[in-house]
C-alpha cells in the first residue's frame, strides 16, 4: 500500500509554536512523522502564508536559510539546506519583506528544556496580499471546526484534550484577532484612497470588535 | 479425486485433438497436490498451462469461453480474469521499458487504471477510441485496482463511442505542488504518447509535437488531489500560451523555464477546479482563481467564533 499524500494542514503560528506532541501511527521507518497542535490538528505537511521578515544564511559550508515568517497571530521558523534545494534557492532571491506561502513538513527540535517547532520548506512562492487574506480565513476556519470539535470522540480530539488541555477561549481569540487583521488591513488601503466615505466603513469594522 | 481431475482434463484435451495418457496427467497432479502441496486449483492450472505450453495452444482455446464481461465500476477483488467494454480515456508516459502501455480506460460505471505489458505483445490502444478487452486480469497496485493485458488479452476496437461515467468533483483548493511532467511536452504524432528525450516507446525517434500541460496539486487543507490540466486550462490559468511557452524554452535553450513560469503563476495560489474524477486525479474542465475575501466572509466567520 502506497503511502497517500499527506494533506497540508491550515494552522496559525501561535498554535503552531505551542504544539510539543509528536507521534508516528506506525513502528514502520516510512511511517510519517506527526505534530499535533493544541486543538487536535494532525500535521506532517502544512501549508502557511504571512510576510517573510528576515532571512538569514545560517550555514558554515554550505547554505543553510533561516527565516522567519510572520502571520497575525504569531511568527513560522523556517529552515531550508542542501536537502531543500528549491526553497532554499528561492529564499536565497527573495528580500523581505515580501508576502509568501509555504509548503513543507513540520519539524521539531528537543532542546531539552522543551520542543521548539519549525518548518522544513518544499517549496515558498512570493504571493499577493489576496491570497494571504484568503489563507487568514481559511484557517480561521479550520481552527474553529477544531475547536469545536474537541469535545468529541474524534482521535486526535482526545488525545490533543490529554496532552494539552487547551484554553479554548485563548485559540477563540487568537482566531478573531487574525480575522479582525483582515478587515483593518483593507479599511486602511480603502481610507488612503478614497478618505472621507470609510470612516463609516472603519465603524462597522469596529463594532464587529466588541 | 486426482483421478477424476486428471480424466476431466484428459477428455478436455483429446477434445481440442491432444492425446495425453491419463497416467501422465495422474502423476503430475499427484505430484503438485501431495507432495508439493500445491492447492488443488492450481495444481489444475498449472499442469494445463504446461500442457499448453508443449504444444503452442493459446489458453483462451483451452477454456473456451472468454472471460465474463464486467463493469467498471463492479471490480473489487484482485486476480480475477474479466472482459471489459470500455473506452481510452488517457494514455500516460510510460515509466519502464517493461510498460508498452499504461493509462485509464472506462465505461459509463467508471475508469481504471490499465497496465498493457511489452512481454505480452498485445496490440496499442489509442486515446479516445472504444474496444473489447477480452481477457484482462484485475489486480491492485499502491492500494487501487488496475487491469493487466496478458497474453490472452484480445483487444477488438468497436464502433460506439462510449460515455465514460465518472463523478464530477469541484475542489476550491491551494496549489501545493507542481510535479514533474508538467510545463511543454513533446507528444508522438502517431500515438499521442510523450515522448522522451525525443523519442516515442512505441515510435522510436520521432519529430513529435508540442503540447503544454500541468499536473498539480491541489489540497483544500481536507483532502488532497492531482489536477490534469490540458493545454486549453493551463494556458487561461497561466496566462501562457504554448507559443510563449515554445519561445521561452527556445530562448533559454531550457524547457524547465516553463516549468518555472507556470510555477510562479500557479503554486500557493487557490484555484477552484472541476472536472470528472478518476481516483485521485481531476480531470479539470474548469479551473478559475478563488475571488478575493469579502467583508461578509469576514463577517459570518467572525460571528461564528464569537458563537463557539
Amino acid at each position: 500500500m502506497m503511502l497517500e499524500r499527506e494533506v497540508a494542514k491550515r494552522v496559525f503560528a501561535q498554535e503552531y509554536n505551542a504544539s510539543n506532541l509528536t507521534f508516528k501511527e506506525s513502528d514502520d521507518q516510512y511511517s510519517p512523522l506527526y505534530l499535533l497542535t493544541s486543538t487536535g490538528a494532525k500535521c506532517n505537511r502544512v501549508f502557511i502564508t504571512g510576510t517573510l521578515t528576515e532571512k538569514e544564511d545560517i550555514g558554515a559550508t554550505a547554505e543553510h536559510w533561516r527565516a522567519r515568517i510572520a502571520d497575525p497571530t504569531g511568527v513560522f521558523t523556517i529552515y531550508a539546506g542542501q536537502y531543500q534545494p528549491e526553497a532554499a534557492q528561492m529564499l536565497s532571491a527573495i528580500e523581505p519583506p515580501q508576502f509568501v506561502a509555504v509548503v513543507g513538513k513540520t519539524n521539531t527540535y528537543d532542546t531539552g528544556e522543551g520542543i521548539i517547532t519549525s518548518i522544513r520548506p518544499e517549496s515558498i512562492q512570493m504571493i499577493d496580499v489576496e491570497t494571504r487574506d484568503r489563507w487568514i480565513l481559511e484557517t480561521a476556519k479550520h481552527t474553529l471546526e477544531r475547536i469545536a470539535a474537541l469535545g468529541s470522540d474524534n482521535a486526535d480530539a482526545i488525545k490533543a484534550r490529554e496532552h494539552y488541555s487547551p484554553d479554548l477561549e485563548r485559540y477563540k481569540q487568537m482566531v478573531l484577532q487574525a480575522l479582525k487583521s483582515i478587515g483593518k488591513r483593507q479599511i486602511s488601503e480603502k481610507k488612503t484612497e478614497e478618505g472621507k466615505a470609510e470612516k463609516v466603513e472603519f465603524e462597522v469594522m469596529d463594532l464587529s470588535k466588541s | 479425486m486426482i483421478k477424476d481431475i486428471a480424466e476431466q482434463l484428459r477428455s478436455r484435451f483429446s477434445e481440442m485433438g491432444l492425446d495425453i495418457p491419463l497416467e501422465d496427467i495422474e502423476s503430475r497432479l499427484e505430484e503438485l497436490i501431495n507432495k508439493f502441496r500445491v492447492p488443488v486449483d492450481e495444481a489444475k492450472r498449472s499442469v494445463v498451462s504446461q500442457y499448453l505450453k508443449e504444444s503452442n495452444i493459446p489458453r483462451s482455446e483451452f477454456y473456451g469461453e472468454d472471460a465474463s464481461l464486467v463493469k467498471v465500476g463492479d471490480i473489487s477483488s484482485e486476480g480475477r480474469w474479466i472482459s471489459l467494454k470500455a473506452k481510452v480515456v488517457q494514455l500516460w508516459s510510460s515509466e519502464s521499458d517493461s510498460i508498452a502501455q499504461a493509462g485509464l480506460i472506462g465505461d459509463e460505471t467508471g475508469a481504471i487504471k490499465f497496465v498493457n505489458w511489452a512481454k505480452s505483445a498485445r496490440p496499442l490502444v489509442e486515446e479516445g477510441k472504444s474496444y473489447v478487452f477480452k481477457n484482462v486480469v484485475t489486480d491492485s497496485w499502491q492500494g487501487r485496482f488496475q487491469v493487466n493485458f496478458n497474453k490472452n488479452t484480445d483487444i477488438q476496437e468497436i464502433e460506439e463511442d462510449i460515455e465514460v461515467g465518472s463523478s464530477a468533483e469541484e475542489v476550491a483548493g491551494a496549489i501545493v505542488d507542481i510535479q514533474s511532467g508538467s510545463g511543454l511536452i513533446k507528444r508522438c504524432e502517431s500515438c499521442n504518447r510523450v515522448l522522451i528525450k525525443g523519442s516515442c516507446g512505441e515510435h522510436g525517434k520521432v519529430e513529435g509535437k508540442y503540447d503544454l500541460r500541468v499536473k498539480a496539486v491541489i489540497d483544500d487543507g481536507k483532502i488532497v488531489r492531482d489536477a490534469i490540466l490540458n493545454r486549453e486550462i493551463t494556458e487561461k490559468s497561466t496566462g501562457i500560451t504554448l507559443d510563449m511557452a515554445r519561445e521561452m524554452a527556445e530562448e533559454a535553450l531550457d524547457p524547465s523555464k516553463v516549468i518555472d513560469a507556470i510555477t510562479e503563476q500557479l503554486m500557493g495560489r487557490y484555484f477552484n477546479v472541476k472536472g470528472p474524477r478518476i481516483g485521485r486525479y481531476i480531470l479539470v474542465e474548469e479551473m478559475e482563481k478563488v475571488h478575493p475575501v469579502s467583508d461578509e466572509e469576514i463577517q459570518g466567520t467572525i460571528a461564528t467564533a464569537e458563537g463557539l
